[in-house]
């Protein structure tokens, strides 16, 4: 099991592509409103998250997450099912 | 007070600025006369229609409308009632009978409409805690379905089997799980590769679904799809259909070999709590659908028509969204709003109606002027249409 800096640095690696605002990256960054992501932009960003950790993120489980530390909260725990 | 509508200001402003730059509004065309089902009256102008989905062009079948009046005048102008209290009548039963025998099926439902079919099968066939994997393409009834339902939604990219692979592989192994596929995908033109895709889901242990919307008609040997080209006939679950494009008129369904399949008409909610189709719907479906299954000259012209047309349209120079014409839709990508208005102008003005599509409906962000041929459409035709993209794009620069 990784820790929190561990997984939130990771995903803010795999952030960095998509980061064309160079919003600066904090638990609380939200993807909408800081990054200005359109939808095409998430379904590429969580199709590179699942991949780096080898996990499934339901479109349900999409709709709760707006900001990073929610995603890292979410990782962490679909990690340790 | 919040106006509830203030949320909408920024469609309202993007509109405004639209019809602000002299343009007629693509959304709100008006046929004041139907002369045929490759022609029609448009503000006083004689226009081709090649945007209409009317792919084997049954909406003027003599008898089909024969089987309407008749139905029309023996059975009333609507039946006041869901099917399953007193609006099941005759013909719907008939319907039915005549989709088991296109489909060579054991069982189907009719629906009011292919987007309610959708919403009903998908939110009903996966439940909690079971899954839904769907083509991030997919249709707005696709996910309308899953957004009624309250299974878990995984979404792959547009018609890769590798991804669908990878996604299938990390879920959970208990739960059921449905994988929604479409034969032809709609703002493209494009098929799925459904050998390979059914494939995968069954080796992963799932049922399958597949829309065959734009397929129907004119796929494999029967008409029945393109799953029935593709050869999987044996491995797909159920087969969801609309009446709105090759059968002529109005309505949905789904057929399927499974042996509990008729409880849905008891639990699935799009079916039970609305109103059944009129009675001369359902006689024009059942004649229409009976006809198409000998159609087999219909079939090659619109074929023909179709690689015809995407030829020329390629010969001109304009961008297409498949390289070849992979179905009776030949989607044109231009590279903005502007552009795609203009041009969508410009045909309408010389006679030529086709569809006008754009983000979030299309994919990737992409502009697109959708054609879907029929088979009605004559060989002369197809030359002035050519002709009509031709002075049209030169006129708007988006060819040289
Ligand atoms: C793929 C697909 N599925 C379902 C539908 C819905 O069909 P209907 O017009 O019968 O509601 C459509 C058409 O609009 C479609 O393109």
């Amino acid at each position: 099991m990784s820790t929190y800096d561990d997984t939130f640095g990771r995903i803010a690696a795999q952030i960095e592509p998509f980061n064309k605002k160079k919003a600066s990256l904090r638990p609380g960054t939200s993807f909408a409103g800081d990054l200005e992501w359109d939808s095409l932009t998430v379904m590429d960003f969580v199709a590179a998250i699942e991949d780096e950790f080898d996990i499934i993120i339901t479109m349900n489980m999409q709709a709760e997450i707006e900001t990073i530390g929610q995603l890292v909260d979410a990782v962490m725990k679909l990690q340790a099912e | 007070m919040t106006d509830l509508f203030s949320k909408f200001d920024p469609l309202i402003d993007e509109r405004q600025a639209l019809l602000d730059r002299g343009v007629r509004d693509p959304f709100s065309i008006v046929m004041e006369k139907v002369i045929s089902p490759t022609e029609a009256i448009i503000q006083g102008k004689h226009t081709i229609l090649l945007g209409t989905y009317n792919y084997m062009g049954m909406t003027f079948d003599r008898d089909v409308i024969e089987a309407g009046k008749s139905a029309l005048d023996n059975f009333g102008a609507g039946t006041t009632g869901s099917r399953v209290l007193n609006g099941t009548y005759q013909g719907h039963k008939e319907c039915e009978q005549a989709l088991i025998d296109f489909y060579g099926m054991e069982h189907a439902i009719v629906f009011s409409t292919g987007y309610q079919a959708n919403l009903g099968m998908i939110s009903t066939l996966a439940g909690k805690g079971e899954y839904i994997i769907l083509d991030a393409d997919s249709h707005a009834s696709i996910y309308d379905g899953c957004a009624l339902g309250n299974a878990e939604v995984v979404r792959f990219r547009h018609n890769n089997v590798e991804d669908l692979d990878k996604r299938l592989g990390r879920l959970p192994k208990e739960p059921g799980k449905l994988v929604v596929l479409e034969g032809v995908y709609s703002m493209l033109g494009d098929i799925a590769p459904l050998k390979e895709m059914v494939a995968v889901a069954k080796k992963h242990g799932c049922m399958v679904l597949v829309d065959e919307a734009h397929g129907m008609g004119f796929f494999g040997e029967n008409g029945r799809g393109v799953f029935e080209e593709a050869g999987v006939a044996d491995d797909v679950d159920f087969v969801v259909g609309t009446f709105s494009k090759s059968v002529g008129t109005v309505g949905g369904f789904c057929v399927s070999n499974h042996p509990k399949f008729e409880v849905l008409r008891l639990v699935c909610r799009p079916y039970v709590f609305t109103a059944s189709l009129p009675p001369s719907v359902v006689a024009t479906a059942a004649a229409s659908i009976r006809k198409l299954m000998h159609s087999g000259e219909k079939r090659a012209h619109l074929w023909k028509n179709s690689k015809r047309l995407h030829q020329g349209l390629r010969d001109l120079g304009f961008q297409l969204g498949t390289e070849t014409a992979q179905s009776a839709i030949i989607a044109v990508m231009l590279p903005d709003m502007d552009a795609t208005v203009h041009m969508w102008q410009a045909l309408l003005e010389q006679g030529l109606y086709v569809n006008m599509a754009r983000p979030p409906a299309t994919p990737a962000g992409t502009f697109l002027l959708r054609c879907s041929l029929c088979a009605e459409h004559t060989d002369a035709q197809v030359g002035e249409i050519l002709e009509m993209f031709a002075i049209a794009g030169r006129a708007t620069g988006c060819i040289s």
